[in-house]
Order: C-alpha cells, then sequence, then structure tokens
C-alpha cells in the first residue's frame, strides 16, 4: 500500500518542477497541502472499495485464472494429479490458431451473432413502434406474450422449438407440408432454426427497452411530425432512432455480446454441434474441447480469443459513437 | 524521473499480481493414496442401469458376504446416472476426499483414466487371483495398460444383428449370411416397406460401425513401440467405411433422420418397430423386451465378408477398478474380487444378462439361455477392442469417427478425404498423449 501511494502522489510535484523550473523553496510548501489533498484523494476509493472488492472477485479473478490456465498445459491428467502441469507459453493459442475448424466456427460465430443481432433489433424496434400504435388490449396481449418468450428459460424454449420442428410428430411440419423435413440436418436450415429461437427470445428485450425510450419522446415532437404529413418510417428515421440513440447504442452492444456467446440454444438444438459440428459456435466449441474432452487449457485460450473479440468490438463501437459527439 | 514514477504504480501492481499468482496456480489434486486402513466404510460406485432392481440384489448378496468375511468393513453402495458418469468420475479424480475407493467404468475409457491418475495398479494381487485364470484374454486387455492391470471385469458386451421374424417370413426371405447380403436385404426390405428402415444406422453409432472396418481388415490404429498410429484411412479401413456408409440413403436409412442417430437410437427404433433390422447388444435385449417388437424379433452374429462369416464386434463391458485415492486398498481389492468373481458373475447372468468375462461361466450361461448363444458365437469368433491409448477417450469425446461418418453420408466429404481428415485428427491426439 505505500508504494501505491507514494508513486501515485509523486507526479503532481515532479511535474511541476519540471514545468514551471520553479525555486528551491517552493516544494516545502506544495508537500505540505498533500497531506489534505491526499486524504480527500482516498475517500472516494474508500466508499469504492466495497463495489471493487466485490467486482474483483467475480469478474477478474476469473478472468485471471481464464488467462493463466490457457497458458498451461492442463487437462483432467493435470487436475487429478496424473501428470505435472507446465507452462506451455502461447502454445494452446498456436494449436488453436492453426486449427482450421477454429477459423470455421469463427466465421460461422460471427456471422450467425451478425444475423441474429440484425434480426433482433428490427423485430424488437418494429414490435416497440407498433406498440406504441395500437390499443391498450392488444398493446396488453402482445407485451405479455413478449413477456413470457423473455421469461422462458433458454433450454426450455429451445426444446420446444426443437420438438414444434421434429420431422415426425412437430405441428410446423404439418402445417407447412413439408412431410418429414428434417430441419436439423441441413447446416443453414439448422442455424436459420436456432436464429428464429434466438430472436424468439432475445426480441422482448429490445422490444420493452425501446419501448420506454420512445415514451420518453415529448408527444408534441411526434404530433409535429405527424401533422406534417411525415410517414412512419420517416419518423422513425429522422426523429425516433436519433432521440433514441443511447438506448439503441446500449441495446446492440448487448445483443451483440449475447449473440456471440449464444451457446444453449445451439447445444441442445442442434444436439451439441450439429452432424459432423456443422452448426459449432464458439462457445460451444469451447466447451467440448474443455469439457467434453477434458482440454481446459484449449478451452480457456479460446474463452480468452472471444473476450477479446468481444471487448474489442464493444470498444470499436463506443469510440465510433464517441466521434459522432454522442455521450452514453 | 517523470516516467519511472509514472511506470512506479502499474509495476507495483504487476508485481502484486505476479506474487498472488503463484499463490492461486489452479488446483491440481493429490491422488496418492493415504495409507492402507483395514476396517472402516468402502464406498462403492456402480453403473445405474435401466431396471436396476436386480442389479441391486445380486450386489447386496455379494456385500452382505464381504462384510461377513471382513470385520470391521463396512460399504457404502451408490448407483450413479450412467448420462453423467464421465462428470462424476472426473468429480472423484479431482476431490479424493469425496471419491469412491471402487467404481465401474466403461473399459474403454481405462487407458484415460490411467493416464488422468486415477486407478491403482493391481497388476499383482490379479495374478494371484486364482479366479483370474479363467479370464477371457479380450476382456483381460480391457483392464490391461502397458502390461498393468487396473481393474477386474466385470462384464463384456458385444452386439449382433437383431432382425424381425415377422417381416423376414412376411417378404419370404432369411437373415442375411455376408455383408453385401446384409447390404441388399436391407435395401429389398426398405424398398417393400417404405415405412421400415431396412437396416437401421447411425452416423453417431462408433461400435455399430467398427465391424464392418474390422471386417475388411481394417484397424482403428496401429501400434509400434507403445505409440499408436491411425489406420482409419487405409486402404482396407476405407473399403469398410464406404460399405456402413452405403446403407445411409433413400433406399435404406434417409441420411436426414440417420446421420444424427447413435446406438440407442437405432436400437430405440428397433424396439419400436420402426426398423426391420438393428446392431444391438446383449445389453439391449432388455429394451427391444419393453418395445413393441416383443416376441417379433431374432437375433444372429452380424456377418463379415465370406459367407457364414462373423464379423468381428467391439468387445465392450464394463470393469471395476480400484481408486489410487482409496486409503483401504487391501479391503477394496478384496471386495473387487468379490463384485467380480465367478459367483458374482453368474448370478448378475441370471439377472441382467451381462455377459460374463470368465470363458467357463461364459458356457454355462450360453448352455442355460439360448438367447445369448448368437452373442457367445460372436466373442468366439473374436471380438476386438479399441486402442490401449489414453488418447482414445479424448478422440471418442471429441466425436472424431462420428464427425467422419457423417460428412461422409451427408456427402460434405468423399470417404478418402473425411478418412484423412479423421486420421489426422486421431493422430494429433495419440501424439499429445504420448
Amino acid at each position: 500500500m505505500t508504494t501505491h501511494t507514494t508513486a501515485l502522489k509523486t507526479p503532481a510535484p515532479a511535474s511541476a518542477g519540471a514545468g514551471t523550473g520553479a525555486p528551491a523553496g517552493r516544494p516545502p510548501r506544495r508537500g505540505r497541502s498533500v497531506s489534505p489533498r491526499g486524504h480527500s484523494g482516498w475517500t472516494p476509493w474508500l466508499y469504492l472499495l466495497p463495489a471493487l472488492v466485490l467486482l474483483a472477485g467475480l469478474l477478474v479473478y476469473p478472468i485471471y485464472q481464464l488467462g493463466l490456465i490457457s497458458f498451461l498445459e492442463y487437462t483432467q491428467a493435470q487436475v487429478s494429479g496424473g501428470e505435472p502441469t507446465t507452462f506451455q507459453g502461447f502454445g494452446n493459442y498456436a494449436t488453436l490458431f492453426n486449427d482450421s475448424q477454429f477459423w470455421q466456427v469463427l466465421l460461422a460465430t460471427v456471422l450467425f451473432a451478425a444475423a441474429c443481432v440484425v434480426s433482433t433489433l428490427f423485430v424488437g424496434c418494429a414490435l416497440a413502434v407498433l406498440l406504441t400504435r395500437i390499443r391498450a388490449l392488444p398493446r396488453l396481449a402482445l407485451m405479455m406474450a413478449a413477456l413470457g418468450a423473455w421469461a422462458t428459460p433458454a433450454i426450455t424454449g429451445s426444446t420446444v422449438w426443437v420438438f414444434l420442428f421434429d420431422p415426425d410428430f412437430g405441428p410446423v411440419n404439418k402445417v407447412l407440408g413439408l412431410g418429414d423435413f428434417s430441419w436439423t440436418y441441413g447446416r443453414y436450415s439448422a442455424f436459420a432454426l436456432v436464429l428464429l429461437e434466438v430472436l424468439w427470445c432475445s426480441f422482448p428485450f429490445v422490444m420493452v427497452t425501446v419501448y420506454a425510450g420512445i415514451r420518453a419522446i415529448p408527444t408534441e415532437v411526434l404530433e409535429a411530425a405527424s401533422l406534417d404529413g411525415a410517414s412512419q418510417w420517416r419518423i422513425w428515421r429522422t426523429i425516433m432512432a436519433p432521440m433514441l440513440k443511447p438506448i439503441l447504442i446500449v441495446v446492440t452492444i448487448q445483443s451483440i455480446i449475447w449473440d456471440f456467446k449464444v451457446f444453449t440454444q445451439i447445444y441442445v438444438m442442434t444436439n451439441g454441434g450439429g452432424i459432423a459440428g456443422q452448426n459449432l459456435v464458439l462457445n460451444v466449441y469451447a466447451y467440448q474441447k474443455a469439457f467434453a474432452s477434458s482440454q481446459y487449457s484449449l478451452g480457456s485460450a479460446i474463452g480468452v480469443v472471444m473476450l477479446v473479440i468481444l471487448l474489442a468490438v464493444t470498444l470499436v463501437y463506443l469510440r465510433l459513437v464517441r466521434r459522432q459527439g454522442e455521450e452514453l | 524521473m517523470k516516467l519511472s514514477a509514472r511506470i512506479a504504480a502499474p509495476v507495483a501492481a504487476l508485481v502484486l499480481a505476479g506474487l498472488t499468482a503463484t499463490a492461486c496456480a489452479p488446483q491440481t489434486s493429490d491422488t496418492s493414496a493415504k495409507g492402507d486402513e483395514k476396517s472402516g466404510t468402502l464406498r462403492v460406485w456402480l453403473y445405474q442401469e435401466v431396471g436396476n432392481k436386480p442389479k441391486e440384489k445380486v450386489v447386496d448378496d455379494a456385500v452382505a458376504a464381504f462384510e461377513k468375511s471382513h470385520k470391521g468393513a463396512k460399504v457404502e453402495v451408490e448407483y450413479i446416472p450412467v448420462d453423467t458418469r464421465a462428470q462424476r468420475i472426473k468429480a472423484a479424480f479431482n476431490d479424493p476426499k469425496s471419491a469412491p475407493d471402487l467404481v465401474e467404468y466403461g473399459n474403454s475409457d481405462t487407458a484415460g483414466y490411467v493416464k488422468d491418475g486415477g486407478l491403482a495398479d493391481i497388476t499383482e494381487e490379479f495374478g494371484a487371483w486364482e479366479e483370474a485364470k479363467d479370464t477371457d484374454p479380450i476382456a483381460k486387455q480391457s483392464v490391461t495398460v502397458g502390461d498393468k492391470v487396473y481393474g477386474a471385469p466385470f462384464f463384456v458386451g458385444v452386439r449382433a444383428l437383431y432382425y424381425r421374424t415377422d417381416v423376414f417370413k412376411d417378404l419370404g426371405i432369411q437373415p442375411p449370411k455376408s455383408q453385401a447380403e446384409l447390404v441388399s436385404t436391407a435395401k429389398k426390405i426398405h424398398k417393400a416397406k417404405p415405412d421400415l428402415y431396412g437396416l437401421a444406422v447411425g452416423g453417431a453409432y462408433t461400435y455399430g460401425a467398427m465391424p464392418f472396418i474390422w471386417s475388411h481388415g481394417g484397424e482403428i490404429a496401429g501400434e509400434s513401440g507403445g505409440t499408436y498410429k491411425s489406420a482409419i484411412n487405409s486402404e482396407k479401413a476405407r473399403k469398410g467405411i464406404e460399405a456402413y456408409t452405403s446403407l445411409f440413403g433413400d433406399d435404406n436409412c434417409p441420411a436426414a433422420k440417420c446421420a444424427s442417430m447413435g446406438g440407442n437410437a437405432t436400437v430405440t427404433a428397433f424396439a419400436s418397430g420402426k426398423a426391420a433390422m438393428a446392431i444391438g447388444g446383449d445389453f439391449s435385449h432388455a429394451a427391444v423386451e419393453a418395445g413393441s417388437v416383443k416376441g417379433k424379433y431374432a437375433v444372429v452374429p452380424l456377418p463379415g465378408i465370406a459367407p457364414d462369416s462373423i464379423a468381428p464386434a467391439f468387445a465392450g463391458g464394463n470393469n471395476i477398478g480400484v481408486l489410487k485415492s482409496s486409503s483401504h486398498r487391501t479391503l477394496a481389492v478384496d471386495l473387487m474380487k468379490s463384485l467380480t468373481g465367478k459367483k458374482t458373475q453368474a448370478e448378475m447372468f441370471d439377472a441382467m444378462g451381462f455377459l460374463p468375462t470368465y470363458t467357463d461361466v461364459l458356457d454355462n450361461a450360453a448352455k442355460k439361455q439360448p438367447f445369448v448363444a448368437p452373442f457367445v458365437q460372436t466373442l468366439g469368433a473374436g471380438a476386438k477392442f479399441v486402442p490401449a491409448s489414453p488418447a482414445w477417450g479424448q478422440i471418442d469425446a471429441s466425436l472424431v469417427l462420428p464427425t467422419m461418418f457423417q460428412e461422409i453420408v451427408s456427402g460434405r466429404k468423399d470417404v478418402a478425404q473425411a478418412s484423412d481428415d479423421a486420421a489426422k485428427k486421431m493422430d494429433a491426439a495419440f501424439t499429445a498423449a504420448g
């Protein structure tokens, strides 16, 4: 702790000295003032301490362990003491990056997540606008339906969807007259099926959030627009969307993170990654490596790669937003 | 000066982190035994089978006899669900304090568990055990890793061909005598009865597919000097892969449905009357009996290439091993002997239909129960085992072979390409396992 304090305090007098070329008499005076300033400088940290300890325990420590394991040879044999744990450096990452399947899975994940994010935002925003345009009763019905979908656990939703689209017993094939078409056999039809389920369980969040945002827009503005004869699309594009920008940003980032990390739906609906692994996404791939085949270190490396990608996406996105002069 | 002061804080933080790093390296458990107590409680994990009651009864009898002859020893038996056994056993290796003394485990996991450091080497006790001399050589191979014995065989399981007697009679056909006939019969049935799969096959049914590869003279892997090298892309193995994958298609088992099936799914399809033939084990007997085809089926050995030959089957089955961390080693080995001894195995066969691992006990069983005859014949014709390499568990768990079959039947890759890719993945695993 002492090292820390001095290290933090030192820059101030040093830079002052260098900048002004002050006489030798000044530093002591500044030195006197350090103590009250130092005290007040620490107070906020003191208040933040409980939260920081909690964050460190719940976020930093697991990430630290994840990173550490990704640099080791750590399989079941190391965990149960059959073989010593050895340091591999970037060995696990080299294995991963030389694995052509990893790149395929990464590409599939990015495209799948992008499709999910776009469709979720589109459906969510469209329904949010719809909510503002309909009467109380249908609005209540739509809200309840959406909240029901939202409240359904992913594993339950996925199981029900698989049943609905079952080639032998599923009602969907019967209604559409598809015979015994198997949705999970083809790569794209399987991804499409999962996308529908992801969309179904994640659009309510977008819808509710955006709806709340729209409600906060002064009605005069909207009224003025419609009096001027603006179409619904025009109102959305030039009035609602710009005013909702902060909300849309948060919703987009959240959707990117969620859809990039999708696990349950793929795992349940395509039975752990589909035929010959055709529907693997990074999270399921990491699970298969880490837990199915006990290569914990390789799984950790995949986790670190995902973390880096998501951080990068979020940072780039926030930068773009900042550059446009918006603040969150 | 300014720069170094700025750097000081992060450096201090890093040093701190580094210090903590050494303190919180990921956990490694110490699975070595802490002693060899001659009394106390022994804990046993056995698999929870479908219809477990008869098994429990046989085990209870064996345990009662053991407790009688070992004063001061108490035995607690726990039946673990088959679906989550892998996690349970891994957890037992990770946490020796709550681990049992004895476990039942699938014989293809032996080498992996030995590498994990979980199983105790009992070569000496096994060698000195009178009854072990009659152990079937293939069963003994399944508890052996590099000349050392890590457990006792509990039962063997082999697969044979289940077929619907009513369907065959209806169409006026005989059970197939050769592999070529098997394929043509399957297609003939599906043509005549499009609602039925001729032979139910699964893209994820590794042990149903292996007989096709072995009967063509192919191998999963070859061993030389203790190291394994994949042979799945050899000319002979490819012929077998081709024969098996030719069964997927609209003329027998449509790929859209069958590519994702595993062994249980094919047996379920047969038991529910959706298939005219299926490759099932002696252990599938109860499931088929419980299905709608009860009384309308029979079993013959899976035919090989030459007429009237038998395709080599996978010698599956379970073993019982002593955990390395057990603090009652002598007692645990004794209990293992009584659970896997001739008497218990004979009773277990009567109760559950599990095939005994002793040649003489097995012969007696076959005489008593005509149902097991085709399975005993199959065993007698020479069953085969998976590579006794710790890498096998990983190859199995990462679905290397199912992926290969699925790639072929879904038309994504041809046999040569898919088997080359599978061989590459297997070799990587063999190399990593050393």
